[in-house]
């Protein structure tokens, strides 16, 4: 009986074995694909990132700047944060789980245009490629942040095709959001309404939203510093009559708001694991909606709070921060909604679900913060220092990437058609909090006595915290490195599953895994709100029967 | 014939229907047209700024342009945004000879306006008003003088010149690009009463260019008009 289950599994059609040249992978137009193709894009870069963040650590081990030169550690923090940023965050959960799962939630066959995605694609490794290079022929010594003039004048390093490659980068992102709003407006599967779309398509309308308001004024910041390095007009340059605070408040402009694209995103991601693996319809699904677009459209007002201790006036400050601490109450909406959804729930302790956990207590910690930077007073003491650098590590790692790893491994039985090894995932998630928490929290300590950032010699009484940071950090990397290993092996030696092994609610976990080309043999039908659950009773019934076993 | 019809339907393998590709076609170019603003955006908020430091600069800049080039300009793109629209209106009356009269019209006013912003360039550059390093050498005596004290705000006002009309040359050589993809289809009969959405949609495009024209043009050309030397 289960072998012939197993091989009517086998011999059906899906994406996965609807073709298996490399052409039918690099030409491809199905969405599922393209979502792939950058999961390993974006793995191959994280993987680069990765290296840079580990030659910073070991280089702050001891006080001397003894590993690196003093030059070489402003190539490597820089090349460690562009890398992470451009080429891993932006791109990660909207690249490769939105482009995956939001056809397949929707109840649609594909993108609404299909060729512009795979476009992306392309543009976005014609990007990476050009940041290969610039790595290659020594990186840019410049901060993540490319302030001129030392950017467009001093600095001897290749920022002119760092710059060219962030510009073309920046166009794989904005096709992809323009092709997700249109997707979203157009392409709802009959019944779907607004109110009954699961939260994490609203997460990424807000996502997109962003990314197509924001990004093109990154592109024209760019190439307005390409234009000021190599043809020498003073666009930004003081000497000519350019503004260097001009150029601060076109890049926080886009670079704000793009803190919003990593993380809004896994917040959807969070949405979608907590009402799933609760069994419980989300709770205030409108506020959680609602407040996603509220952070992205209060994102683009805040820009001004990186800037405290620049010539911007006083009460130009005053008005950005009381913005940014605006910037709080969704948030905290969104928190709370989450911990009020689990409580009484019937809560399993999955894999995912312990990334999601994970994602409330450091989220929580790194959105409060957020507060203290956002405090006019107390930012001109903590402005560039670790402590900053401990808060968006708390946002940005502890959040944003535990979403997307938090997401990978829910959907992965969706993508694969297999379970990875349940055991390994709990140890490894568990493995990423503590390798997390040691590397980042003492961080806070050290910008709160004074460590600057972007330093690579220090004060030896700082060195025993910054021995703790960089042992957590070699946790934290056997934490990333474990999924790899034990997701690949489950590609083909992990059990089988059936299209909805988590009892889920939504669309995607109605066809079967992995799912058919076309998405759907038939044209999917939405009758009920989102997060329904059939047989609740029952589940709870068991799993605690489980629990009292073991 | 057949392999033609099919065509002619043109209804992609993942839209239900043609209405609901059409408008997926029309609400992607307006919000391709949102990043377009935004990308113009960041160079408007440069010109407020730098206006408002160097007013001077502005003033003195302005009279530089040619004003009755800009105006023939101004002039030839309201007139193809016309044609444009008359181009979309006989795509949708099915019109395939009227049509293709209105397109290559469209693209001849098109061409002519980038023809015009060429002589205006070239005239900036051998008069040593391209403001990058290699190339700058503003006249400092003679009928159009730049006082030396001047010359950096002149400077910051002709690079903003440059880089604004320099972008939307740019968009006006994607358009005509377009407006030939266009002719090339409807060439080919490739339009119908059913199936026009890419005409229209490129129209938008058109329109929106157009637009950015009008703002950029009393921006730059018109303002030394409004200063009054020794003023503000």
């Amino acid at each position: 009986m289960a072998t012939e289950v197993m091989e009517t599994t086998e011999s059906r059609v899906n994406y996965l074995n609807n073709g298996t040249t490399v052409k039918s992978w690099l030409l491809t137009l199905d969405h599922k694909r393209i979502g792939l193709l950058y999961l390993f894009s974006i793995s191959f870069f994280f993987a680069i990132g990765g290296i840079y963040a580990t030659l910073i650590r070991l280089e702050l081990i001891t006080p001397q700047g003894d590993l690196l030169t003093p030059e070489m550690y402003n190539r490597v923090f820089t090349m460690h944060g562009v890398i992470m940023i451009f080429f891993f965050l932006i791109p990660s959960i909207p690249a490769v789980l939105g482009n995956f799962l939001l056809p397949l939630m929707l109840g649609a066959k594909d993108v609404a245009f299909p060729k512009l995605n795979l476009l992306s694609w392309y543009i976005f490794i014609i990007g990476g490629c050009l940041m290969l290079y610039t790595m290659l022929s020594g990186g840019i010594d410049t901060g993540w942040t490319f302030y001129p003039p030392y950017s467009s004048i001093y600095s001897n390093s290749q920022v002119t095709i760092a710059g060219v490659s962030i510009f073309i980068t920046g166009f794989s992102s904005i096709l992809t959001g323009l092709n997700f709003m249109v997707t979203i407006h157009t392409m709802r599967a009959p019944g779907l309404t607004w109110f009954r779309l699961p939260l994490f398509v609203w997460a990424h309308y807000a996502t997109s939203l962003i990314q197509v308001l924001g990004t093109p004024v990154i592109a024209i910041t760019v190439l307005a510093l390409a234009f000021e390095r190599t043809l020498k007009i003073g666009i930004f340059d003081p000497k000519l009559g350019g503004d260097p605070v001009l150029f601060q408040h076109m890049f926080w402009f886009y670079s704000h708001p793009a803190v919003y694209i990593m993380i809004l995103p896994s917040m959807g991601v969070i949405s979608e694991l907590i009402a799933n693996m609760t069994r419980k319809r989300i709770f205030g699904y409108n506020f959680v909606a609602f407040s996603s677009l509220a952070i992205a459209v209060f994102g683009f007002l805040v820009w001004g709070h990186h800037m405290f201790t620049t010539s911007q006036s006083m009460y130009t400050g005053m008005v950005f921060s009381l913005i940014s601490y605006a910037v709080a109450i969704p948030s905290a909406i969104k928190t709370f909604n989450w911990t009020a959804t689990i409580y009484k729930g019937s809560v399993s302790f999955d894999t995912p679900m312990i990334y999601a956990l994970a994602f409330l207590g450091l989220f929580t910690i790194g959105g409060m913060t957020g507060l203290f930077l956002a405090a006019l007073g107390l930012d001109v003491h903590l402005h560039d220092t670790y402590f900053v650098v401990a808060h968006f590590h708390y946002v940005m790692v502890g959040s944003a990437v535990i979403g997307y790893l938090g997401g990978i491994h829910y959907w992965w039985p969706k993508i694969t058609g297999r379970m990875y090894s349940e055991f390994l995932g709990r140890i490894s998630a568990v493995i990423i909090f503590i390798g997390f928490n040691l590397t980042f929290l003492p961080q806070f300590v050290l910008g709160q006595l004074g460590m600057p950032r972007r330093y690579h010699a220090y004060v030896p009484e700082f060195q025993v915290l910054h021995i703790l940071s960089s042992a957590g950090a070699s946790i934290l990397a056997v934490g990333f490195t474990l999924p790899v290993i034990y997701l690949a092996w489950s590609i083909k030696y992990g059990e089988k599953v059936g299209p909805n092994p988590w009892m889920a609610s939504g669309l995607e976990w109605q066809t079967s895994s992995p799912p058919p080309t076309e998405n759907f043999t038939y044209q999917p039908v939405v009758t009920h709100e989102p997060y329904e659950f059939e047989n609740v009773e029952e589940i709870k019934q068991a799993r605690q029967a489980e629990l009292q076993r073991a | 014939m057949a392999e033609h019809a099919t065509h002619v339907e043109g209804l992609a393998h993942h839209f239900v229907s043609m209405e609901q590709q059409k408008e997926a076609g029309m609400v992607g170019m307006w919000i391709f047209l949102l990043t377009e603003i935004m990308f113009f955006g960041g160079l408007f908020l440069a010109y407020t700024i730098y206006r408002t430091t160097y007013p001077e600069g502005f003033l003195f800049g302005s009279h530089l342009l040619n004003v009755k080039l800009g105006g023939t300009n101004t002039v030839v793109l309201i007139v193809s945004s016309l044609t444009m629209a008359m181009a979309v209106y006989y795509s949708q009356k099915g019109d395939r000879k009227k049509l293709l009269a209105f397109l290559a019209l469209t693209l001849i006013l098109g061409l002519a306006f980038l023809g015009i912003k060429y002589v205006e360039y070239s005239t900036k550059i051998h008069d040593g008003l391209f403001p990058a390093a290699a190339t700058w050498n503003p006249p400092s005596e003679g009928e159009h003088a730049i006082p030396v004290e001047k010359q950096q705000a002149v400077h910051v006002f002709l690079w903003i010149y440059f880089l604004m009309t320099g972008l939307h040359a740019v968009h006006m050589i994607v358009g005509a690009g377009i407006l030939i993809t266009l002719i090339i289809m409807a060439q080919r009969g490739k339009f119908t009463k059913n199936y026009n959405s890419p005409v229209e949609i490129s129209g938008l495009y058109w329109h929106f260019v157009d637009i950015v024209w009008i703002f950029l043009f009393p921006l730059l050309y018109l303002t030394g008009y409004h200063f009054t030397p020794g003023g503000h």
